[in-house]
């Protein structure tokens, strides 16, 4: 085992470099990742070491994500950079009704392993077109996985997870947490695509949170303790295949459900958990499952606007007291 | 071409004529049941610019794809079956005539996004220069795609890694409902490569021999390094954009004076017969066969078993 302390962009960045090392298949290639090494500095240095597999490409979202596509289906493994997960939507034809169709149009005789790395999040005044949080919407089509790291060691690990795997990935990074110092163990084995952790033990009850959400409600998880509430963080990780079981066992023991995302409330990913947990695990459950989500609007950029769609540690903690009280009360989304 | 080549893609031509008529006819008769958009005037394309490729290139295609498959070598019975909801169907009925793939006969498939394919290709192309495979990438797309987004992207990216993809586009004269030529107000079709830097070439799609050398053309400069080409191939559309189009868009006649004019089936056969490559017998056989194969690959796909409803949700991941 080899530990090294690092941040979330530079264990990104070491994920890229192993798995360019481990699969000589790869190529990495989006706008500005070469040369200038990613807007956000995870591809830095790529394009030094491995030469024109690292390549820079025009501005054209759709082009990158059709030619990893191509590539992936004649036995290349393409990690493509899509600079804001915003921007998916100027391509997400590719992914939506080309990747995603690859293995089970074919009976598994075709495959397009691909993965996409995007970062989404609302923060300094980033606005509606450079905020949005997407998962849920990739959720929604079955072919893709989607993982979300929350930390340096996940986004090491999820990240070369996704491009070993054979299927089409999109890893959604957090812009906020790029500089968030964790350890990574830059020798352990490629874990699979897939799989939630208890981040956080408590047996009061579970706090489900995507993303940046997870230190959100760990810091929350502090607030309540000095209340005698004692949380139980959970962290899927992955929601696309999502690891319900892990939730379930949470909530078996809690018996109290909230969900934590910075993605807007209506069919957000918190509406799938909260489905879960009543198709399979409303016997479990003392009360009424919470969401604290962002608010059904698009992300602002005024500073004082953007404060109140992002969902703190305050309300989150607010969130779980309602949650205690087996209150339906959800006027207070944020 | 060669005198049998020639006449082997006559065979090929013939068959797909035969093969679509066939399917439209199924349709009618409810046997298949999925969507159907005929290749009818394009055979010589598809043909042509198959026989100018080699053994390790690929093709992809748009949902009027059909003629593609059967030029890349998908067996008959497998096309049948995928259109009939058949589980021996190429894609075991899950993709219909449509949207279907065969990695065994490099043809990437067919996309149901007009334009989506030309990026694909592309992305077939970039493997190439890290595989060592020489391969050149063939991506064919109507006159309609042109406008979407998508071919321009691709278009721009291929130039730019000078990558070795033929970008063929099937100009049949609509794109779907609407007469191609209101939806280009400036220049030819093949006018547009200049804008990104390569060769616009434009070819009588309707004879064959002459896609051949003008696709065997792009593909050569593929292969040298030399990127990526536009070859717009004329075509008349003889069918509807599908087969339930009752084409009231259409001129009166239009589509019988086109047949009689330039259907390149019938071009092709006074081509062999006037240069002496076959005789009269041997082409009526060689249609007599290609009907005879035809039917022969519907009837064995219909008595196949439908797709199984327990493996609907099989393959969805690894």
């Amino acid at each position: 085992m080899s530990t090294a302390e690092t941040t979330y962009r530079d264990a990104l960045n070491a994920a890229l470099h192993r798995a360019m090392h481990a699969h000589p298949e790869t190529l990495v290639f989006g706008e500005d990742v070469a040369a200038p090494g990613g807007v956000f500095g995870v591809t830095r240095g790529l394009a030094d070491e491995f030469g024109d597999r690292v390549f820079d490409t025009p501005i054209s979202e759709n082009a990158i994500l059709g030619a990893a596509l191509g590539a992936s289906l004649v036995g290349r493994r393409p990690v493509v950079e899509i600079m804001w997960a915003d921007f998916l939507f100027v391509g997400l034809d590719q992914l939506v009704n080309g990747a995603a169709n690859v293995r089970w149009l074919t009976e598994g005789r075709m495959t397009a392993p691909l993965t996409v790395r995007t970062q989404q999040g609302a923060l300094t005044s980033s606005s509606a077109q450079h905020s949005r949080c997407v998962e849920a919407m990739l959720c929604h089509v079955p072919g893709l996985k989607v993982g979300m790291p929350s930390n340096p060691a996940d986004a090491y690990a999820m990240l070369l997870a996704a491009i070993a795997d054979d299927d089409p990935a999109i890893v959604i990074e957090h812009r906020a947490i790029y500089d968030q110092r964790g350890e990574i163990d830059a020798d352990a084995p490629v874990e699979a695509a897939a799989g939630a952790r208890v981040v956080r033990q408590g047996a009061d009850v579970t706090v489900v949170a995507l993303s940046r959400m997870v230190g959100v409600a760990l810091r929350a998880a502090e607030l309540l303790a000095a209340e005698g509430i004692d949380a139980e963080v959970v962290d899927p990780r992955w929601l696309s295949p999502f690891d319900w079981a892990t939730v379930e066992a949470s909530i078996a023991k809690s018996t109290r459900l909230v969900v934590v995302h910075e993605a807007v409330r209506t069919c957000g990913f918190g509406a799938e958990v909260a489905a879960l947990a009543a198709e399979r695990g409303f016997w479990h459950l003392d009360g009424p499952v919470v969401r604290i989500t962002a608010p059904d609007c698009p992300k602002p950029s005024a500073p004082s606007l953007e404060a109140v769609a992002i969902p703190d540690a305050e309300r989150v903690a607010r969130g779980v007291r309602r949650a205690m009280a087996g209150s339906s009360d959800d006027q207070e989304s944020t | 071409m060669t005198g049998p080549e020639t006449v082997a893609a006559f065979r090929t031509m013939v068959t797909i004529r035969e093969f679509e008529n066939h399917a439209a006819q199924l349709r009618n008769r409810g046997v298949i049941v999925c969507s159907l958009h005929l290749a009818n005037g394009h055979e010589a394309i598809a043909v042509g610019a198959h026989a100018a490729l080699g053994s390790s290139d690929t093709v992809n295609a748009t949902y009027r794809g059909h003629h593609w498959a059967i030029a890349c070598g998908i067996p008959l019975e497998a096309l049948f079956g995928e259109f009939m909801g058949r589980a021996t169907g190429v894609n075991g009925g899950r993709g219909g005539a449509g949207f279907f793939a065969d990695p065994d006969h490099r043809f990437l498939g067919e996309n149901g996004i007009v334009g989506a394919g030309a990026a694909i290709g592309a992305g077939a192309a970039l493997a190439a220069r890290y595989d060592g495979s020489g391969r050149v990438a063939l991506t064919a797309f109507g006159d309609g795609a042109l406008n979407q987004g998508a071919v321009h992207e691709a278009m721009s990216f291929a130039a730019i890694l000078s990558l070795p993809v033929v970008f063929v586009c099937e100009n049949n004269g609509y794109a779907e409902y609407t007469p191609t030529e209101s939806m280009f107000p400036a220049g030819s079709l093949e006018d547009r490569a200049a804008i990104y830097g390569f060769p616009g070439v434009a070819v009588d799609g309707g004879d064959l021999r002459a896609v051949r050398e003008t696709v065997s053309e792009a593909a050569a400069r593929a292969r040298a390094g030399g990127g990526p080409t536009l070859v717009v191939a004329t075509a008349r559309r003889l069918a509807g954009h599908h087969t339930h189009d009752a084409e009231q868009y259409r001129p009166e006649g239009e589509k019988a004076r086109w047949a009689e004019e330039s259907d390149p089936i019938i071009r092709l056969r006074a081509a062999i017969l006037g240069e002496g490559l076959a005789d009269e017998d041997e082409l009526a056989r060689i249609e007599g066969d290609a009907r005879a194969d035809v039917r022969a690959a519907a009837d064995a796909a219909a008595a196949q078993p439908a797709s199984d409803p327990a493996q609907l949700e099989q393959h969805v991941y690894g």
